[in-house]
């Protein structure tokens, strides 16, 4: 029964629940309505992509490189795109994925980095701060269902003790001597952990070349407690006249 | 200040009828009765060097300080209230902090000038707040090369090639014009700065003070930092030498 006067005889408002009949989750919703709730949408999958970062602890410090392509889906888009980004003295990032993206993690960092040369207390961010850091943004993100679409490798050297931790989209975090995203996950981590793993305080800077060198076509980082040198753009002699006698490379002769 | 005590110094929201605006005077005061704080443009940077008064000797050496870091490339040199000067130079932050999100670029000093001049300025308009009782000298080495601001209790701001504020500017000027600014080296620079403070401070009023020089140019990576405790302890020592010299 309607006990307002001023709905007698009127047509019934079948949206309006006057008496709260309905369970509370079934209530027809009545309120305004975000006329945009349809339109936003958020990130589901990556566009311009970079794909692998190696990295691996040698005698000295961490050693990370990664090629400069971004592509555009299979498209080699972009060719000489920096993966590799300093943070600080000591820390050096690799990123994997989006990278619009990443360009957003180092527009964070840099704003990160300043607040903290700022205060001049005479402390600066580590690679295990900027690690932890990164790891709380990723994980907020990934659960407002907007995450940053990337994997990170975090490598450094401060006082002393080397550092190199993984942290993806997800908020995922581990650490190992040798790490890798993307491609290099799967081809390069298996050789890399064989050569490394075990030699972590033997290996010499050279031989940690070598190792990254017969892995990658790329640009490389070396963090040593001395800091951080980021190569130019290198290109690796590569061959492929093995290939010739492949069916499907190259010219079909048939 | 003949006008004094008829009533239109109360607020600051209030001229009085030959125009001026007392509460603002007021606030200069304030400034004149601090330590004295200079800053040198030179030829490739900025240095900024500060006479702290030491009120107690329990103070833990090198607690708060007089010059503090806005960006990378941008310090700022205060003279007043020390807790005006925390939260200016907390808005000068945010300022260069913005700038730098909007326009993915360190912002150039003038700008940081222009918009704390402007936040300055409000707190003169109107009678429920009180006006800074801070001059703050911002310098920066920027797109355009060094340069150097003086941000007043009024909000108005000026470009200078040589600026002292508080208790010994006048002193400090009169020894800053003597200087070929323009020719000058960094680190010549930060002897003089060292220099005209030990110059400047007035032993028979005051107690201690605590001498603190910063820098920004090449020597510095063009980041503003304090100076080596090398450098620092040299300049320290020739003013010192230099002030027994000239008495």
């Amino acid at each position: 029964m309607d006990h307002f006067p001023t709905n007698w005889g009127r047509p019934r408002n079948d949206a309006f629940d006057a008496y709260g009949t309905y369970p509370i989750h079934q209530r027809p919703q009545n309120g305004p309505k975000d006329a945009f709730v349809d339109g936003v949408q958020r990130t589901q999958q990556p566009i311009v992509t970079g794909t692998s970062v190696l990295a691996i602890k040698f005698k000295d410090g961490i050693m990370m490189a990664a090629d400069t392509l971004a592509s555009y889906g299979s498209l080699a888009r972009f060719k000489d795109v920096q993966r590799l980004f300093p943070v600080g003295d000591n820390t050096v990032i690799g990123a994997g994925g989006d990278m619009s993206d990443f360009q957003h993690i180092q527009t964070l960092l840099d704003g990160l980095t300043i607040d903290e040369f700022t205060a001049q207390d005479g402390h600066t961010l580590g690679p295990a701060e900027i690690h932890e850091y990164l790891a709380q943004v990723m994980y907020a993100r990934r659960s407002k269902m907007n995450p940053l679409w990337n994997a990170l490798l975090v490598g450094g050297v401060k006082d002393g003790k080397k550092f190199l931790a993984f942290v993806d989209l997800l908020g995922t975090t581990y650490s190992a001597s040798t790490l890798a995203t993307g491609y290099g996950a799967h081809i390069a981590q298996p050789l890399l952990r064989k050569a490394v793993e075990g030699y972590e305080n033997v290996l010499t800077e050279e031989q940690a070349l070598k190792i990254i060198e017969t892995n990658m076509k790329y640009q490389v980082a070396i963090i040593t407690e001395e800091g951080v040198r980021i190569s130019e753009s290198k290109t690796l002699d590569t061959h492929w006249s093995f290939a010739e006698g492949i069916r499907g490379y190259g010219a079909q002769a048939q | 200040m003949t006008s004094i005590g008829t009533g239109y110094d109360l607020s600051a929201s209030t001229y009085s009828p030959d125009g001026r605006i007392f509460q603002v005077e007021y606030a200069n005061k304030a400034v004149e009765n601090s330590g004295t704080a200079i800053g040198l443009k030179v030829k490739d940077g900025i240095v900024l060097a500060v006479e702290k008064l030491v009120h107690s000797k329990l103070l833990v050496p090198e607690a708060n300080r007089r010059i503090q870091t806005i960006d990378r490339h941008v310090g700022l040199a205060t003279a007043g209230l020390l807790a005006d000067g925390r939260h200016l130079s907390n808005r000068a932050r945010d300022e260069a902090a913005n700038y730098r999100e909007t326009y993915n670029s360190p912002a150039p000093l003038k700008d940081v000038a222009d918009r704390l001049g402007l936040y300055v300025q409000a707190y003169t308009l109107y009678s429920s707040v009180r006006p800074f009782g801070i001059s703050t000298i911002l310098g920066a080495v920027d797109q355009d090369g060094p340069a150097l601001y003086v941000v007043e209790p009024s909000g108005v701001f000026f470009g200078y090639n040589g600026a002292a504020v508080g208790k010994g500017r006048q002193l400090a000027k009169t020894e800053l014009e003597k200087l070929k600014l323009s020719e000058l080296s960094m680190r010549d620079a930060v002897l003089e700065a060292a220099r005209i403070i030990y110059l400047v401070h007035d032993d028979a009023k005051e107690k201690d003070f605590e001498l603190e020089i910063s820098w920004i140019g090449p020597d510095s990576g063009n980041l503003h930092v304090h100076v080596p405790k090398d450098l620092f302890d040299e300049a320290e020592a020739k003013a010192k030498a230099a002030l027994e010299t000239f008495e």
